[in-house]
């Protein structure tokens, strides 16, 4: 979020320093599934999702570097029948209308599907959704905004961050002040520290997601299959890139480790991974997993983002705890800030990720402390 | 965690997990049996013995001096042990310890997965070959100095018809002459270190004559049998191509003439690295080791890592050889002993130290003797593949430096692919650190260490977890 919103306020012509305290996109934004998915989001959010797709399908032009982008299909498949009905509810939303959802059961599914496991029973495919490559997402962008003229410093960790007259003057562990009229935040997990400095704190917890990755094979599974259920074990999501391997994720999270800033991936995981695939796909077996990684990711209890303008302090911004689906919108949360930023407003809406609406856990963290 | 407990723990009910059947392993595990412990031991290999002393397969009867020549008697004594362990240890061959969070393995052994909960963890995981790329090794024929003594012990096989050995360190002779011995035909020797730099580290190498003399026997048996040997060279490429594989060598000698040499065969190899992943995944720390340029487990002499109840021991914490391994075993398990409150003999204590200090003077000299070759990777055209699992030119890693600002071995990888395949960079990162190292312009320890990950080898994706009672049949 922080490289795209550097990139997109440069092209406003804001002077932009972007501090990282590691490296860009290494803890959310670059160990992620790569999903560049919009259907199954929350409706209110459709509007910034197809906004960030259309800057996806401009990136190369945009930014002079190919992040993997494909718009492969995504298929959301689920196990019951009566998820089915969910499934057409949604694609008949109006705000769903530009995703072109079709919706999949029975005899139809499994011819145009054929390698999914009998117990699937019906699917939504979105022709245009598809996916990318996480880990050169992040750094592209801040390199991008760093040839258009922002400064973009790496391990460089914010220390606080203050307002004093009508300035911020953020300070970093190796001793360096920077002023600003305008401060984004986009730190993540670390996000709500900063936000609690300005007396907004929110209830984020974090997450390590499980990925794994199997070696490379014949490139036949072109579509990017997700699993739709209210059971977390079932959740199991794949795609398999050009160069043959299958990335899987899902099925558990762990509890990352914050004090050394290290997320494990629990080796556990990967064998409910392995059973729901053979669930899933059951002759997709005789391959070999050959890496697993996890990240640090940050949630808030309605899996919506915090994302606009402070409550309390002018001139501060916020984009950050994405709950796991933080990939897709990137291009358009750092193209939708730095719109919000440098002209007070943006047509898109935004208004469902306020930080307002924890006030109240404001109020009680106030009250505890 | 549970391995924090281990001075409250009886010894009876201590969960000590050894992961390895090798020198280090056998001789941990025998000290544990005799001060009353029963280790779990844990070998990915069918039988016991690691590399050196790898047991043949049954059904195979080549006798010990054929198998082990000069180190029959060690291989024999070491193999008698283990058998005589066998009741007293809870043995179980075959296992490939995969994965790990603190106080529990997790194990594959024959598709079924099965989890290991341990109070102390001893890592006797050893060592794979150390590969710096060449141009064209990624062609048919080429295998590992370490590869290439495999096919030889447990499968009675030559890699070849006519087999160049290319390189450096102990293994190049040592291999050869068992080629050599076993009738293959040798095209020749292709040493990368100058013999200036054996005579300068000969103080270093006289700490252990007897090795010492060893070695030189078996570079005047190769020279007896008119084998080629040239010392100092500068490997260029391999010759061959993709469908028919490698057909020949060209190096530069030391004389600056070029020289190629037919084969249908090569093996290739710079001496050792250490197996250090579960440690790693275990949360241990590493160090970089100067004389070897390598990053190493940070352990006490005896083997103690920087995480409670995480031991390693032999090869795996740095490159001494079987004896030393031995040596380190013991004095592991009296470690383990140790923190567990347990007497331990003093004078075995004071030994076994001595006589791995005596061994690492040796190893010292070895290092000084047959230098890893890091300004090759500099040298590497870039067409010429570094990740073979991948097939990553050192070209487009060096643009992940240039072009994309990776002066860090994770970064570089994720960015390129470089040791992102099967191997998981057991055979490709450490030349990727210095092809990396020499296009940023710095040393080689500035840019880091590749983080290990699980699986530490591939695992299939048909292995199931084991239903409580299930048992796998061995």
């Amino acid at each position: 979020m922080g490289a795209a919103s550097a990139f997109f306020l440069r092209q406003h012509g804001r002077s932009v320093v972007l501090l990282e305290r590691d490296v860009i996109g290494q803890y959310a934004s670059g160990v992620n599934f790569g999903n560049v998915r919009r259907q199954g989001r929350f409706l209110g959010q459709l509007e910034l999702a197809n906004h960030s797709f259309a800057l996806w399908k401009r990136l190369p032009q945009l930014i002079d570097d190919d992040l993997e982008f494909i718009t492969s299909g995504h298929m959301r498949v689920c196990y019951r029948e009566d998820e089915i009905a969910e499934l057409e509810a949604y694609a008949a939303t109006p705000e769903a209308r530009e995703l072109d959802l079709r919706i999949y059961s029975g005899r139809e599914l499994h011819t145009r599907f054929p390698f999914l496991g009998p117990e699937v029973k019906g699917g939504s495919y979105a022709p245009h959704d598809g996916h990318a490559n996480p880990r050169l997402a992040a750094p592209a962008f801040a390199r991008a905004a760093r040839r258009a003229g922002a400064i973009v410093e790496e391990r460089c960790e914010v220390t606080s961050v203050e307002k004093v007259g009508g300035q911020f003057r953020v300070t970093t562990s190796n001793g360096r002040e920077y002023r600003a009229e305008q401060v984004l935040i986009t730190a993540g997990a670390w996000g709500e520290k900063l936000s609690a400095q300005f007396g907004e704190p929110v209830p984020l917890i974090t997450k390590g997601p499980q990925m794994s990755v199997t070696e490379p094979v014949p490139y036949v599974l072109k579509t990017v299959i997700g699993v739709y259920t209210k059971m977390p074990e079932e959740e199991l999501y794949f795609r398999q890139i050009p160069r043959g391997n299958i990335i899987i994720g899902g099925c558990s999270h762990t509890k990352p480790d914050m004090l050394n800033r290290r997320a494990h991936f629990d080796p556990r995981s990967l064998l409910k991974q392995l059973q729901q695939m053979r669930r899933l796909v059951p002759d997709m077996t005789n391959l070999n997993i050959i890496r697993t990684w996890s990240g640090i990711e940050s949630y808030l209890p309605d899996s919506l983002p915090i994302m606009g303008p402070s409550g309390k302090v002018e001139g501060l911004y916020y984009a950050f705890g994405f709950s796991g689906h933080g990939f897709q919108l990137g291009p358009g949360v750092g193209d939708v800030m730095a719109e919000l930023m440098s002209t007070g407003g943006t047509n898109t809406s935004i208004a469902p990720f306020g930080i307002g609406r924890f006030a109240d856990y404001t109020e009680q963290q106030r009250r505890a402390s | 965690m549970a391995t924090a407990r281990l001075k409250d723990l009886h010894k009876e009910a201590c969960r000590v997990v050894i992961v390895g059947a090798g020198p280090a392993g056998t001789r941990c595990a025998e000290a544990l049996v005799a001060a009353g412990i029963r280790p779990i031991l844990l070998d990915e290999n069918r039988r016991d013995g690691g590399q050196i002393y790898r047991r043949q397969p049954e059904g195979f009867s080549r006798d010990y001096a054929t198998l082990y020549g000069s180190e029959a008697d060690k291989a024999r004594a070491l193999h008698q042990t283990f058998d005589r362990l066998r009741g007293q240890i809870d043995y179980r061959p075959d296992t490939l310890v995969w994965g790990l969070t603190p106080g529990q393995l997790c194990c594959v052994s024959q598709g079924s997965h099965s989890t290991v909960e341990y109070d102390a963890l001893i890592l006797c995981t050893g060592a794979t070959d150390r590969i710096m790329p060449i141009e064209g090794w990624q062609l048919a024929g080429i295998y590992s100095l370490g590869g290439a003594q495999i096919a030889l012990k447990a499968q009675a096989v030559s890699i070849g018809r006519r087999v160049v050995f290319l390189g450096s360190g102990p293994l190049l002779y040592l291999v050869a002459s068992q080629y050599l011995k076993a009738g293959a035909k040798i095209a020749a020797v292709l040493d990368t270190s100058p013999l200036r730099r054996r005579i300068a580290a000969l103080p270093n190498l006289l700490a252990r004559p007897g090795v010492l003399f060893a070695g030189i026997k078996l570079l005047a048996q190769l020279q007896r049998a008119k084998v080629p040997v040239h010392f100092g060279v500068e490997p260029q490429r391999i010759l061959g191509d993709a469908s028919s594989g490698v057909c020949g060598v060209h190096v530069r000698t030391a004389a600056g003439d070029d020289l190629q040499v037919e084969c249908d065969a090569l093996a290739l190899g710079y001496h050792l690295r250490p197996e250090t992943q579960l440690a790693d995944l275990a949360g241990c720390r590493m160090r970089f080791h100067q004389v070897s340029q390598q990053w190493l487990l940070d352990t006490d002499e005896q083997g103690r890592t920087s995480v409670k109840g995480v031991y390693a021991s032999g090869d795996s914490t740095r490159i001494r050889g079987a004896d030393a391994a031995e040596h380190a075993g013991r004095l592991t398990a009296m470690a383990l002993l140790q923190d567990m409150r347990q007497p331990v003999s003093s004078e075995a204590l004071a030994l076994h130290r001595r006589a791995l200090a005596v061994m690492e003077q040796f190893s010292q000299g070895l290092y000084q003797a047959f230098p890893w070759p890091a300004a090759q990777a500099g040298a590497l055209p870039d067409e010429a593949i570094v990740c073979r699992c991948e097939m990553i030119s050192a070209g487009e890693l060096r643009a992940a430096v240039s072009e994309k600002g990776a002066s860090e071995v994770n970064r570089a990888k994720a960015f390129s692919r470089v040791g992102m395949g099967r191997c998981q960079g057991r055979y490709c990162s450490q030349a990727g650190a210095e092809v990396i190292a020499a296009a940023a312009g710095v040393d080689v320890e500035l840019v880091g260490r590749q983080r290990g990950q699980a699986p530490v080898k591939p695992l299939s994706m048909l292995t199931e977890e084991l239903k409580p009672g299930e048992e796998v049949a061995l």
